[in-house]
């Protein structure tokens, strides 16, 4: 009864007011600090193909449990994948609550970003079309990761981003995630005043810089790890090499008639 | 040497039906020192008695002169037309305000509604003797909380904010700086669930997207980052009922 009373008067019956809007406010923060530096962590990883190919694939068995089970289950990552899904789905709930809704909030957003040239300002733009965009194209990645985790590999990755094409798609998932999680994770500091020390208006001059050199850097990373897909990619679907085995696995066979 | 610098005012009264928005182009020669309230005072002197724009102290103290200068919001009197060496200044009203006419809005009747919305006195049990010395405060708190009451309540951070254009019943830099001047003030009695009362929704605190425009234009150089983060903080620490 009270549910019914408070959500007919906007307040409980007390005339207090939720505390809902604090959680939520709380929520949208964690799960995005939670997706941001998640994003770090997960660029790391497929960027280990930049190294080796036999590294990329150890990472993605750890991944599957290769550290505790005698065979490694890609159903472990389908439920990292479905996790983080569970977390991406609650922050664009939330984010969605900020993006201009009706066409007068857009026009009028629109043009004071236009006329006040203020960097945060246009920052958020940019944020909340990243993340308009991300509703789709994160979810689309994230699907197919949870549908295909066996597939996530030097060969399979490859062969998905040539031989499906997909490299387009995560080239634009690429600079959206780089550019909504930067901004994103610098807008956290500002907004519950982390870092602040003595004099916030320097400070934040600061955090804008790192803002730029971490999104700078793992854009650059971003996008030679995208290339080295590609190019396995191409040279698998074109037979410039065999598909990938891991070196540890491969057999070394004597062929005794060759020796002889 | 001086120059002759042009003025492009916007031209609107919402109140004639006859009017339609317009900007109106004045030329006039820079003098030493010219602020664009003197250029607007020589303007309607000399060019253009119609042109309606708000002033009182012309000394950066009463708030009452803000506009969009070449797109941000600023204090008339407080900036000198010599800081824009392309000699081209537009001039348009602050949004988020209602529109008097031509340059002129009315903050006024907004910030006596934000003062209410928030309480801006000191609520206390404490029946004060003025007979007598009022109780000490800490001097680094006092400091801290009379800094925040040089807010002049000139709407620049509110014309600056886009959340403000986007929500307008935002409650915005002001009225948030208003809450955490006294919260932090130990003769006010009042508790962080009475604060909530005020601002914790999505027209106050938990509305603010941290654009912190409102930070970087504000005449007055607030610290309204810091006091926003604070009060965010504090009524997020309250969210268990």
């Amino acid at each position: 009864m009270s549910d019914l009373l408070e959500g007919f008067l906007g307040t409980s019956v007390e005339g207090k007011k939720s505390r809902v809007p604090a959680k939520l406010d709380y929520i949208q923060s964690a799960t995005g600090l939670f997706l941001g530096l998640f994003m770090w962590g997960h660029m790391f990883f497929v960027s280990t193909i930049l190294i080796s190919k036999d590294f990329m694939y150890t990472i993605t068995k750890m991944f599957e449990g290769s550290m505790f089970l005698s065979e490694p289950k890609p159903w472990i990552v389908s439920g990292i994948v479905l996790f983080v899904f569970a977390v991406f789905i609650v922050h664009a709930m939330l984010g969605m609550r900020k993006l201009p809704i009706t066409f007068r909030q857009y026009q009028a957003y629109k043009t004071h970003m236009g006329m006040m040239k203020h960097d945060d300002t246009t920052m958020w733009f940019t944020q909340a079309f990243t993340g308009f965009a991300m509703f789709f194209m994160g979810s689309a990645h994230l699907l197919m990761m949870a549908a295909q985790s066996d597939k996530i590999g030097p060969f399979g990755s490859s062969e998905r981003m040539y031989g499906d094409f997909m490299w387009p798609f995560y080239l634009l998932l690429l600079l959206a995630v780089e550019f909504h999680g930067g901004i994103g994770l610098y807008r956290l500091c500002v907004k519950w005043g982390w870092f602040e020390g003595a004099n916030a208006k320097e400070s934040r001059k600061n955090l804008k810089k790192a803002k730029w050199a971490v999104t700078a850097f793992f854009l650059a990373l971003g996008l030679l790890t995208l290339a080295a897909y590609v190019k396995y990619g191409y040279e698998y679907s074109h037979g410039l090499v065999d598909k990938y085995k891991p070196t540890a696995q491969v057999e070394v066979r004597f062929d005794e008639k060759v020796r002889a | 040497m001086s120059r002759t610098i042009t003025i492009r005012a916007m031209k609107y009264n919402p109140q004639s039906k006859l009017s339609k928005a317009h900007f109106a182009e004045y030329k006039l020669e820079e003098t030493d020192g010219m602020t664009l309230f003197i250029a607007l005072t020589k303007i309607r002197e000399t060019l253009d008695a119609d042109l309606s724009f708000d002033f009182v102290c012309r000394a950066g103290i009463c708030g009452s002169c803000g506009m969009m200068v070449n797109g941000k919001p600023a204090l008339a009197c407080r900036t000198l037309t010599k800081n824009f060496p392309e000699g081209v200044i537009q001039l348009m009203p602050m949004p988020a305000f209602k529109l008097i006419k031509d340059l002129s809005v009315d903050t006024g009747n907004w910030m006596n509604g934000m003062s209410k919305r928030v309480e801006s006195w000191i609520h206390t049990n404490h029946k004060p003797d003025i007979a007598k010395l009022e109780a000490p405060m800490d001097p680094k708190l006092a400091d801290e909380t009379f800094e925040l009451d040089r807010c002049i309540e000139c709407g620049i951070c509110v014309a600056a904010c886009g959340t403000k254009l986007m929500r307008p019943n935002f409650i915005g830099a002001v009225g948030i700086n208003r809450v955490a001047r006294f919260a932090m003030d130990p003769h006010d009695e009042r508790t962080d669930e009475d604060y909530y009362e005020l601002i914790g929704d999505d027209d106050g605190i938990f509305g603010c997207m941290s654009l912190v425009a409102c930070e970087d234009n504000c005449p007055k150089h607030l610290p309204l980052q810091s006091k926003i983060a604070y009060m965010r903080r504090k009524l997020v620490a309250l969210r268990d009922k």
